[in-house]
């Protein structure tokens, strides 16, 4: 029974964990990695973005359960999904006529559209302060947990217990929907092999007739989507703060980065290597272990490698490692 | 020599700002935000050398300013002889082993030929330092963070003036930034954002949970003065005598006469780098960081390292960028690792440097006078402008009291809207490199 309580004890606190974590890294990363192939430039406000857009929601859900409608066992954010898509990929292309355009039009250096980013960032994260403060919110209703510890054990005489809970399931459900159908779209549609074309040779895409306006509105409709599915599932997951959105600037592109810039497949992978690093290193081994080590020869300590004070020490150590052994990524980056 | 005049119209048009604000707010206020904007000055050049003369882009701001202002606990407060007796010996040698392990990792890697026993040879130098470093460092700290944790519970520092810490907190910074320079630089710039970016949150987190060094959450207060306090300084004669010259009470002279003081000392150190600055930037060697910028091929072609001369300038404006938190520590008399946000100390000074002018010495010192102005008075500006925007609603609607508790966020929107618009109308800021 030992080993199957320590497996527990691991999916419990470190894989499901980790794996819901590394979707929403991964949605987020992706969004990164397309802007950069197809606009060619980081984009900072990114996170504040999809604070935006998660905070539209977060207000969509919130006039909804006045309105007492609800998906029963699934939270009602579900239903406001799409009306922060919408609002999100509005305020995108609003963005992208007023700053961006311009800086295409007159070909300016990449550094010149991050900054102009920077002025985006700053803008956006003033509206999202004024409209939703700047403190923490909770919007998640439904069904808590698709399996509960107590369930868990009564069920199987373990020791140890796993919970499920649904806003875990939900998001490893939608982010996998969400790649398969990206990935649909690039290999499969029109639209999907125009952007690829673009992002591997801009002025060969040119000459073949490829309307490079139309190719940025949709990276920026998917970015948007990609952006306000991440932030939800978050919220959801976690909870939702401004300045935590901000904050997950840096694992986005420590995924982007690790997993090759410009390329999706990267992205996802990086994602999930950032996030099962970080619940690793951060993780105290010491529940795990108890049930692994021989009779006698149980740990003192925590063994934890890392206070989890310290999980930005962990994504910085990935992307160092990368820099200095891998300069371009798993995959090779740039192109899409 | 037009330029020359519009430059000088420029500066004297932020000091009848500053002057008007004086008049008809406070002496107080005025002073306060002249302070403010001389350090934010002394930031913004920092900047400035990195991205004016050399291109790199850093988004760590903070993290070198806030590693700076570490010095100032570090110097100025006075030795906690318990917690050094209870675990100093054990964090020093902590730390000497974390660096052995590190260095003898970077040995191991250079020496072995590359294949699999160097890989596994570096995993276990890894394991076994850490696992050595932990054991020493550990203990060590709890038992420091144990020492009379009331008030205490840390090493202290070293007991010396405050002042020294200000060279100290740039020497701090500059030797961080060697290490991310080495790692980040000669690689694609934007590894060197996203590379600043983390170390800058990293930084971060250890002034708050480091708790042994820097008291973490709880802040190191108190940090003895470089100006005497206003307290002490009522007793003086002289400013007894000013107080009734001027006509304003004695507790408000003394404030005004502390903060004369520090805006004195900011002015001369600000001084002393832009005269060091000038002079950099039309020596050879600051011909040189603008070819490399401009072309960084066409100077490698001519034999520059690019790497080196990128990694020396990286240093010198994260070390400006150490001295200036040094000197706000210094300034608020205490060390708030909570109060650090990137938005305030990295991505405004960014807006400093664009709106004043890139490249320019004396166009980054005008962006941090006029920016931090702004920042300061766009506070009561938003209120104001809520307030007008929402007073349709009526008093007591709930739309409008949760937007006017929120109205300091408008300032963030303008800072925003500063920088994109001169980003877009005067990419070259208020003033032009030359």
């Amino acid at each position: 029974m030992e080993p199957i309580n320590a497996f527990v004890a691991l999916s419990n606190f470190v894989l499901i964990p980790a794996f819901a974590y590394g979707s929403q890294i991964a949605l987020g990363a992706l969004g990164i990695t397309l802007i950069y192939g197809i606009l060619r430039f980081a984009h900072f406000a990114h996170g504040d973005i999809m604070a935006l857009g998660t905070g539209i929601v977060i207000l969509t859900t919130w006039g909804l359960q006045a309105q007492g409608i609800g998906l029963g066992p699934f939270p009602t954010a579900l239903l406001a999904l799409p009306v922060g898509i919408l609002g999100t990929i509005l305020y995108l292309l609003a963005a992208d006529r007023m700053v961006y355009r311009f800086y295409r039009k007159v070909k300016a250096k990449p550094m010149t559209f991050v900054m102009a980013s920077l002025g985006v960032m700053f803008v956006t994260n003033g509206i999202t302060r004024l409209i939703m403060g700047p403190s923490e919110e909770r919007f998640d209703d439904g069904e808590r947990f698709i399996i509960s510890v107590r369930e868990f054990r009564d069920w199987t005489g373990l020791a140890e217990g796993l919970a499920l809970r649904s806003a875990q399931a939900l998001t490893i459900v939608v982010a996998l929907v969400a790649m398969v159908f990206l990935f649909w779209f690039l290999n499969r549609t029109r639209s999907g092999k125009s952007m690829r074309a673009y992002s591997d040779n801009e002025d060969l895409a040119l000459l073949s007739g490829i309307n490079p306006e139309r190719v940025v509105v949709i990276t920026w409709a998917i970015a948007g989507t990609l952006m306000v599915l991440a932030g939800t599932l978050y919220g959801l997951d976690k909870s939702y703060r401004p300045f935590t959105y901000f904050q997950l600037l840096l694992p986005f592109f420590a995924a982007a980065i690790v997993g090759g810039l410009g390329n999706p497949m990267g992205a996802i992978i990086g994602g999930y290597v950032v996030a099962f690093a970080e619940m690793g290193i951060t993780y105290a081994w010491r529940r795990v272990v108890v049930y692994l080590a021989p009779e006698g020869w149980e740990p003192t300590g925590l063994m934890q490698i890392l206070p989890v004070d310290y999980k930005f020490a962990v994504t910085f150590g990935i992307l160092v490692l990368v820099l200095i052994f891998r300069p371009t990524g798993i995959f090779k980056g740039r192109t899409l | 020599m037009t330029g020359y005049l519009r430059n000088v119209a420029l500066f004297a048009a932020m000091g009848v700002a500053l002057a008007l604000t004086g008049m008809f707010q406070s002496w107080v206020l005025a002073l306060t935000i002249l302070n403010m904007s001389l350090i934010s000055a002394v930031m913004a050049l920092g900047v400035n050398m990195q991205w004016g003369y050399a291109g790199l882009f850093n988004v760590g701001i903070m993290g070198f300013t806030a590693f700076g202002g570490l010095a100032a606990v570090l110097i100025a407060m006075p030795p906690v002889p318990e917690a050094w007796a209870a675990g100093g010996f054990g964090a020093i040698l902590g730390l000497m082993l974390g660096a052995g392990t590190i260095f003898a990792a970077i040995i191991v890697w250079n020496r072995l030929p590359s294949g699999k026993v160097r890989v596994f040879a570096l995993i276990a130098t890894l394991i076994i330092g850490y696992t050595i470093t932990r054991f020493v460092f550990a203990p060590a700290t709890a038992a420091i963070v144990r020492v009379n944790p009331a008030t205490e519970g840390y090493l202290g520092g070293l007991g010396l003036p405050v002042i020294l810490s200000w060279p100290l907190g740039a020497i701090m910074a500059g030797g961080l930034a060697w290490v991310v320079g080495k790692v980040a630089l000669g690689l694609r710039s934007d590894y060197l954002a996203i590379a600043t970016l983390g170390i800058s949150e990293i930084v971060i987190a250890v002034l708050k949970f480091e708790a042994w060094l820097t008291r973490g959450v709880n802040n190191v207060v108190g940090i003895p003065r470089a100006v005497p306090r206003p307290v002490t300084l009522q007793q003086y004669d002289w400013v007894q005598d000013l107080s009734q010259r001027l006509g304003l009470g004695l507790s408000e002279t003394a404030r005004l006469v502390e903060l004369t003081g520090y805006a004195l000392m900011f002015a001369l150190v600000l001084g002393v780098l832009i005269w060091l600055s000038e002079k950099a930037l039309n020596s050879p060697w600051g011909r040189m960081m603008r070819a490399i910028r401009d072309n960084e091929t066409a100077a490698r072609a001519m034999g520059k390292n690019v790497t080196r001369r990128h990694l020396m300038v990286f240093v010198l404006g994260s070390g400006v960028c150490g001295l200036a938190g040094a000197m706000m520590v210094t300034l608020d008399g205490q060390l708030t690792p909570g109060s650090y946000e990137p938005l305030r100390f990295t991505f405004l000074i960014w807006v400093m440097v664009i709106v004043g002018g890139s490249g320019n010495n004396w166009g980054a010192v005008l962006g941090g006078f006029v920016i931090w102005f702004l920042w300061v008075q766009a506070e009561p500006a938003g209120r104001w402008l809520m307030d007008t925007l929402t007073s349709g609603l009526g008093a007591g609607n709930p739309v409008r009291e949760h937007l006017m508790a929120q109205a300091a966020h408008t300032r963030l929107i303008m800072m925003g809207l500063a920088l994109l618009l001169m980003l877009r109308f005067a990419p070259r800021g208020l003033i032009p490199e030359r």
